[in-house]
């Protein structure tokens, strides 16, 4: 093996190197008549012919996009049949973006599925676009173009499009020299050259013009790049020279004169410590204390910066640049007398069955620690597995010498490194360092593996990590059953049966999330049968209504027991339903019906009675009857209510009831008469309080008619009257009472009167 | 305490419930922010209390805070927040206020918090009337308030006519919730019993829920070890007898509202109404609330000696220290006790004063009568008496159904006359009431034996097209006398009434002056003492609706190592319908007599009046 420093190159005090990740799977791909759209965190790749360069046409003259892997393997390509495509680019979740010529966006998926559109406004369509550039905002992606009159209109975040116009530039009546986006402190800027002039532009309207931050005379900038942190801007000047400093311009690192007057074809940031030109077969790195390195290269290639450093794609190879990490510097540069670097020797010769071993850990004996760590940190930073398991070795030989040891960063590195070797394999290709694993976080990376279709690894690196099923497995398999219902070309029976038996046991699926994808796609009945296996019923009641299926749904609802869901399908259906068809279908169910029963018995008495009388029920029609007669302030409507209540009593053979509201008909003629002819009022008083009013007021003979017409009983009578003279005080009439026949209830009740009201 | 630790095994703590319900209060007052005026659904004001105070409220930005009536509200708030209970009525009421509102060209913003939860029917009364776009909607899971230390109630006293009589099954859906919210705190509960349909309807809810929540592994163990769910049908008798304990006393008197009673002038001695909240914290209530009340006076004026005596040690102390401690640590505790004390002995000698009413004895006497079933027939002259001299109604009502009740029904010609009478006396209208009261199966005819029989089958033809509710009465119709069989089977009335130990009691049947144990809790005992049914079949069958028991803990028990080993010992017992304070008297008896400890929790607390007031037709 050749020794790890080999490929490492001094830049000022640091080295850089550059590793082969990849030998490129795509075949006669000539990157210099394409134009290349790479997604950052080893996202996929996006090819389109380059129409600037002339070539041959062969066959049809419409373009296509191709999407590869990072390692060169084709995921898909789309046959473009829209208008004239000006920018291709990538979302932060990993969608294509292809900005056409009229200012509209289209969006599609990886697998080249239309997703969505939207337009940059109808100045942009009008004007037609002629750049445009794709950032990270502090929103998500953010996405801003220029017009052929030089105006810029933005996005903050493609998924939600709000378009803000940036300020005019004065005076710009030419394309300007170069511009760039820099998104800082939840603000996105953009800041343009025109020739020496440098305007940063927001959208509030402002612009400030910037001074000129370098020392010499220039004519104009004629490309500038931000770093990916937005920390940092890169300047190159129509005389070769390369300014580099803070992206707010108020510090400069350093001048550079590439004495190389002509634009380079890219300029990009390796990381945060190091800025690459590439001209034509050169690429040239310059760091910020003016230090450079240059690498020949021998075919076009494209620059795709990263967090930490930079990916180069070739015709043939995909590579990445980057700074040597500090500890990776510590265990292998060469006389390295760091305790990482004497425990990997140590590690090695004792591997090699020599007691070297033991002086190299004697030497850093109190060290050990630091020297284990630095070995852990430095295998993630190793692409080369080999090499991984070499440090990892290193380490786990120096845990052995130490006793309270925490395990955990060294176990959670290895899982760290198996889940990223897996995602790196080629047939993935997702070339994911560690440090963009950790600001990219798990979950977005089985995301990311979701979006690829790769359900099998997705569920393994959770199984494997542990994760808790409801935000791991049960999700990656909600989105595969999500997909599989849209292969149209499988039976229904078989989806949803090869469904059921891979999620049969999972907590947390919700089959209605997947049952509403298959309705979407216009499958109904493979939605049904899903729907099956939906233990809640409150999910799956809606779906139901929302495809018409709402017999179904009522039958589900009143299984379910929830009366509010049963409520809810009965309106719908009434809505939807003609007034004799919908009674017709909740007749079927009773919870239904006596819920809509319920219902009008406070919203619609009308109604009320008509289901009564379709259901022959004239026991309740009649009980609402008297309730709708007690609530009625006329008069004759009372008596009207009352009589419909004895005839429906009738009707139901409850001839007590009809014979006791007969009776208050009568005693509420009875009453309106004594109303009349006495100016008192005696209406809604029982039959004892009117006889009792009548005889405290002295009316005795009134009161022995009703006591005839309504066949009121003696014992009644007489405690009635007993009490009512004594309330009224006539006392010689209850004398006379006493006296006039033998009393049926005992003469106790006189002596109880008067003791109570004090006649003693 | 020290005194949970007398009591045996210690209970869980319920205050946990309220912080939740509290919380949520606080959160959605908080979104919507800056100031605002709360109305309240009168149904929520006294449980509210339970929860959060005024302060609370006004800390978290409401400003004003009205009742909710059919009255305009004119606070000077441009955001307005309704509280309410999710019923029809009060949706409709919201919905006309907004609609002035916006008559008078009001703008305001409008909250409407629902609790427990928010039903699609009150969305869609909004929708009717024009207001859903206007107003947003939130609901607050507030179901269970601990009342007590060892008392949990709904607060919803409307359960027992919505779901007994109608038939109307909203709220099982929240009671199954409460019973998730109890064991996601608790821990799962390994032992359910239940008696009745809708005891068996939550049980299974619960299951469901608990099983789309997934079998997680709590990290609490479990708390609380049995579960027993009683529908309020199963036993109607209990809830109708005059409650003679002090604290059912407290409640028939003078109406405990959510655990706190108030106390007019002629109880305060003085001009004004006090409030107090009545809890186990409060340690003379906690000696007298289960006491039978001969049983009360005597304590209360030992315990004022005693008072007496810790206020004198005042004149005995030594030193300026002795003195600095007796202030600081004793008096405060001594002054509390004595206005505690004060406010007891008040109000027993009203109690006293309305029990030594000339029928009050015989009002007692026609119970006992009833409930060993002798003498019925002069019991039905009393009642009979009581209608024509225009007793209290609810009073004739609570009678008459308990004379039903516990004979299994009246013969024909009594029902019919008692029925004339009685529309004779309170009024046409009260027809509804009886009819209600018919359908709940609380007052009935008895079923004629076979002479009449073909008239009765044709009656039955004609109520079996009642529909739902009506197919129900059918089921829930007693059989003759079948309270009698149960009755002897339970052995529910003591043999020796006379001399009855009221003092020092070892019979349950203490609560009812030794004439009868509650029957709910006798059952309760002998099915958890079995731990199921076997044995008490027989008993079972002559009850409404099925039984049934899960029991879980056996099989668990090896793996149940984090549970609490006094949870065996913890009882949560739930009344569908509701339960009187007698009951819960009686069940802490028995939790003292066999080592059990007792948590009550039911949908409403409620006694005999209560409990016909809510069904009666005529509102």
């Amino acid at each position: 093996m050749a020794h790890v420093t080999g490929d490492w190159n001094p830049l000022g005090q640091v080295f850089y190197r550059k590793q082969e990740i990849y030998t490129l799977g795509w075949r006669d791909i000539d990157l210099d008549k394409f134009v290349v759209a790479a997604a950052p965190y080893g996202g996929p790749v996006a090819l389109i012919r380059d129409e600037t360069k002339l070539v041959r046409v062969q066959g049809s003259i419409r373009p296509v996009i191709y999407i590869y892997t990072s390692s060169g393997r084709e995921i898909s390509s789309i046959r473009w049949n829209s208008g004239h495509v000006i920018h291709l680019g990538w979302s932060c979740s990993e969608e294509l973006l292809c900005v056409q010529e009229d200012g509209s966006v289209l969006v599609y998926d990886i697998f080249g599925q239309f997703k969505r559109t939207f337009s940059m406004g109808t100045e942009a369509k009008e004007m037609k676009v002629r750049d445009c550039r794709i950032f990270n905002s502090h929103q998500g992606t953010g996405l801003a173009v220029m017009t052929s009159s030089y105006r810029i209109f933005m996005v903050n975040n493609v998924d939600e499009p709000r378009i803000r116009r940036m300020a005019d530039v004065p005076g710009l009546d030419a394309p300007p020299s170069s511009w760039v986006v820099i998104s800082q402190d939840r603000q996105s800027r953009v800041l343009l050259a025109r020739e020496n002039d440098l305007y940063l532009l927001d959208h509030g309207g402002q612009y400030s013009r910037q001074l000129a931050p370098v020392s010499q005379q220039v004519e104009a900038y004629t490309e500038m790049a931000v770093s990916f942190n937005n920390k940092y801007l890169a300047l190159f000047t129509n005389t070769g020279l390369l300014w580099i400093g803070s992206s707010d311009l108020e510090r400069a690192y350093c001048e550079f004169d590439t004495k190389c007057p002509q634009r380079p074809k890219q300029l990009a940031w390796c990381g945060t410590g190091a800025i690459v030109g590439y001209w034509e077969n050169i690429l040239l790195m310059v760091g910020p204390g003016k230090d450079y390195v240059k690498y020949n290269v021998d075919s076009t290639v494209h620059l795709v910066p990263e967090l930490d450093g930079l990916r180069i794609l070739s015709n043939y190879s995909h590579e990445f640049l980057h700074k040597v990490p500090s500890v990776v510097e510590c265990v292998f540069k060469i006389g390295s007398i760091e305790p990482g670097a004497m425990l990997y020797e140590a590690s090695r010769e004792f591997q090699n069955g020599s007691p070297k071993a033991d002086e190299y850990i004697r030497m850093i004996q109190d060290r050990l620690t630091v020297a284990v760590d630095q070995c852990i940190q430095a295998a993630g930073c190793e692409h080369e597995p080999t090499t991984q398991r070499m440090l990892l070795r290193a380490a786990s030989f120096g845990k052995c010498f130490l006793s309270d040891m925490n395990p955990e960063p060294f176990v959670r590195m290895c899982r760290t490194l198996r889940v990223l070797n897996s995602v790196r394999d080629f047939t993935i290709g997702i070339p994911l360092s560690c440090a963009q694993l950790e600001q990219l976080s798990m979950p977005v990376l089985i995301d990311r593996l979701v979006l690829r279709r790769q359900y099998p690894l997705a569920i393994r690196v959770c199984q494997y990590l542990k994760m808790p099923e409801a935000e791991g497995v049960s999700r990656i398999l909600a989105h595969w059953a999500c997909y599989k219902v849209q292969q149209t070309h499988v039976d229904d029976e078989l989806i949803a049966r090869s469904i059921n038996e891979k999620l049969r046991d999972t907590p947390g699926i919700s089959y209605s999330e997947i049952a509403a994808k298959a309705a979407e796609c216009g499958r109904t009945e493979l939605a049904i049968r899903l729907l099956e296996y939906e233990p809640k019923s409150a999910e799956q009641v809606p779906l139901l209504m929302k495809m018409g299926r709402d017999q179904l749904a009522l039958a589900k609802a009143v299984d379910s027991g929830d009366t509010d869901l049963v409520y809810t399908v009965v309106m719908h259906l009434k809505e939807k339903l003609t007034l004799g068809d919908f009674l017709m279908t909740i007749r079927n169910l009773p919870t239904a019906q006596s819920l809509y029963l319920q219902y009008c018995k406070e919203q619609n008495r009308e109604m009320l009675q008509d289901l009564y009388y379709q259901e022959d029920n004239f026991q309740e029609s009649a009980n609402c009857r008297v309730m709708d007669s007690y609530n009625e302030t006329r008069m004759d409507e009372r008596l009207r209510n009352l009589q419909q209540a004895q005839e429906a009593y009738t009707k139901a053979r409850n001839e007590f009831a009809a014979k006791v509201t007969e009776e208050q008909v009568r005693l509420l003629k009875y009453q309106m008469r004594l109303e009349e002819e006495l100016k008192r009022p005696y209406l809604d008083l029982s039959l004892h309080d009117t006889i009792s009013q009548l005889t405290t007021e002295g009316n005795h003979k009134l009161a022995e008619q009703l006591r005839k017409e309504f066949k009121v009983p003696d014992k009644r009578f007489w405690w009635l009257k007993i009490q009512a003279l004594a309330e009224g005080s006539d006392w010689a009439e209850l004398d006379r009472f006493a006296k006039s026949k033998k009393s049926p209830i005992g003469y106790e009740p006189f002596i109880d009167v008067c003791l109570k009201h004090q006649n003693r | 305490m020290a005194v949970s630790a007398v009591l045996g095994p210690k209970l869980p703590d319920l205050q946990y419930l309220k912080r939740l319900a509290r919380d949520q209060l606080v959160h959605l007052l908080e979104s919507l922010p800056g100031r605002k005026d709360l109305v309240i659904d009168p149904d929520l004001m006294t449980p509210l209390d339970r929860i959060a105070g005024a302060s609370l409220l006004k800390q978290h930005g409401v400003d004003k805070i009205f009742k909710l009536e059919r009255t305009k509200i004119h606070g000077g708030c441009d955001q307005l927040v309704y509280l309410v209970r999710s019923k029809l009525t009060t949706t409709k009421l919201i919905a006309d206020q907004i609609t002035a509102d916006i008559r008078d060209a009001r703008k305001r913003k409008y909250k409407i918090i629902m609790t427990p939860r928010r039903l699609q029917v009150c969305d869609m009364v909004l929708e009717h009337e024009g207001v859903f776009g206007l107003v947003s909607i939130e609901e607050l899971h507030l179901d269970l308030i601990p009342l007590d230390r060892d008392l949990l109630s709904m607060e919803l006293p409307q359960f027992f006519r919505d779901y007994f009589l109608h038939g109307d099954q909203t709220w099982l859906a929240s009671i199954a919730k409460s019973l998730v919210n109890i064991q996601s705190l608790f821990g799962p509960i390994p032992n359910i019993y239940g008696q009745g349909r809708c005891a068996k309807m939550v049980a299974d809810m619960v299951d469901m829920m608990m099983s789309e929540l997934g079998e997680r592994q709590s990290p609490i163990g479990c708390e609380i070890g049995h579960l027993f769910l009683i529908d309020r049908d199963v036993d109607y008798v209990t809830p109708l007898c005059t409650q003679v304990t002090y604290e059912g006393l407290l409640d028939d008197i003078f109406g405990i509202k959510s655990g706190s009673v108030e106390f007019g002038p002629d109880v305060t001695g003085t001009d004004k109404s006090i409030k107090i909240m009545l809890s186990g914290e409060d340690e003379v209530f906690r000696a007298i609330r289960d006491r039978h009340f001969s049983n009360v006076f005597g304590f209360l004026s030992a315990k004022a000696k005693e008072l007496q005596t810790s206020y004198d040690k005042r004149h005995n102390l030594k030193s300026v220290q002795d003195m600095k401690q007796f202030v600081s640590e004793e008096l405060s505790n001594l002054k509390k006790q004595h206005k505690a004390l004060t406010l007891h002995i008040g109000a027993c000698e009203t109690i006293t004063k309305n029990k030594s009413r000339g029928d009050f004895e015989e009002q007692m006497r026609t119970e006992h009568g009833l409930l060993e079933g002798v003498d019925v027939r002069e019991c039905i002259n009393f009642i009979e008496e009581s209608i024509n001299r225009q007793h209290s109604r609810t009073e004739v009502l609570r009678l008459l159904c308990m004379l039903s009740s516990t004979q299994g029904g009246l013969p024909s010609k009594d029902y019919k006359s008692l029925k004339t009478q009685f529309l004779q006396s309170y009024g046409t209208e009260h027809l509804l009431t009886l009819h209600n009261l018919k359908k709940l199966g609380l007052f009935v005819e008895q079923q004629a034996p076979d002479a009449t029989a073909n008239k009765l089958t044709d009656k039955m033809a004609a109520k079996l097209t009642d529909g739902m509710a009506s197919l129900q009465l059918q089921l829930q119709l007693p059989k003759k006398s079948q309270f009698r069989a149960v009755s002897r089977k339970l052995n529910l009335i003591p043999k020796s009434a006379e001399n009855f130990e009221l003092r020092n009691p070892n019979d349950m049947a203490y609560v009812f002056s030794g004439a009868y144990a509650p029957l709910s809790c006798k059952l309760i005992e002998q099915v958890l003492q079995r731990e199921g049914w076997t044995g008490v079949e027989d008993i079972a069958k002559l009850l409404p609706g099925d039984n049934f028991v899960h029991l879980k803990a056996k099989s668990a028990k090896g793996k149940a190592s984090g549970s609490n080993p006094d949870s065996d010992k913890i009882v949560l017992v739930y009344f569908l319908g509701g339960c009187s304070y007698t009951e819960v008297s009686a069940l802490r008896f028995l939790g003292k007599q066999k080592g059990y400890r007792f948590l009550v929790a039911t949908t409403a607390l409620v006694n005999g009046g209560r409990l016909i007031e809510s069904v009666s037709g005529w509102k």
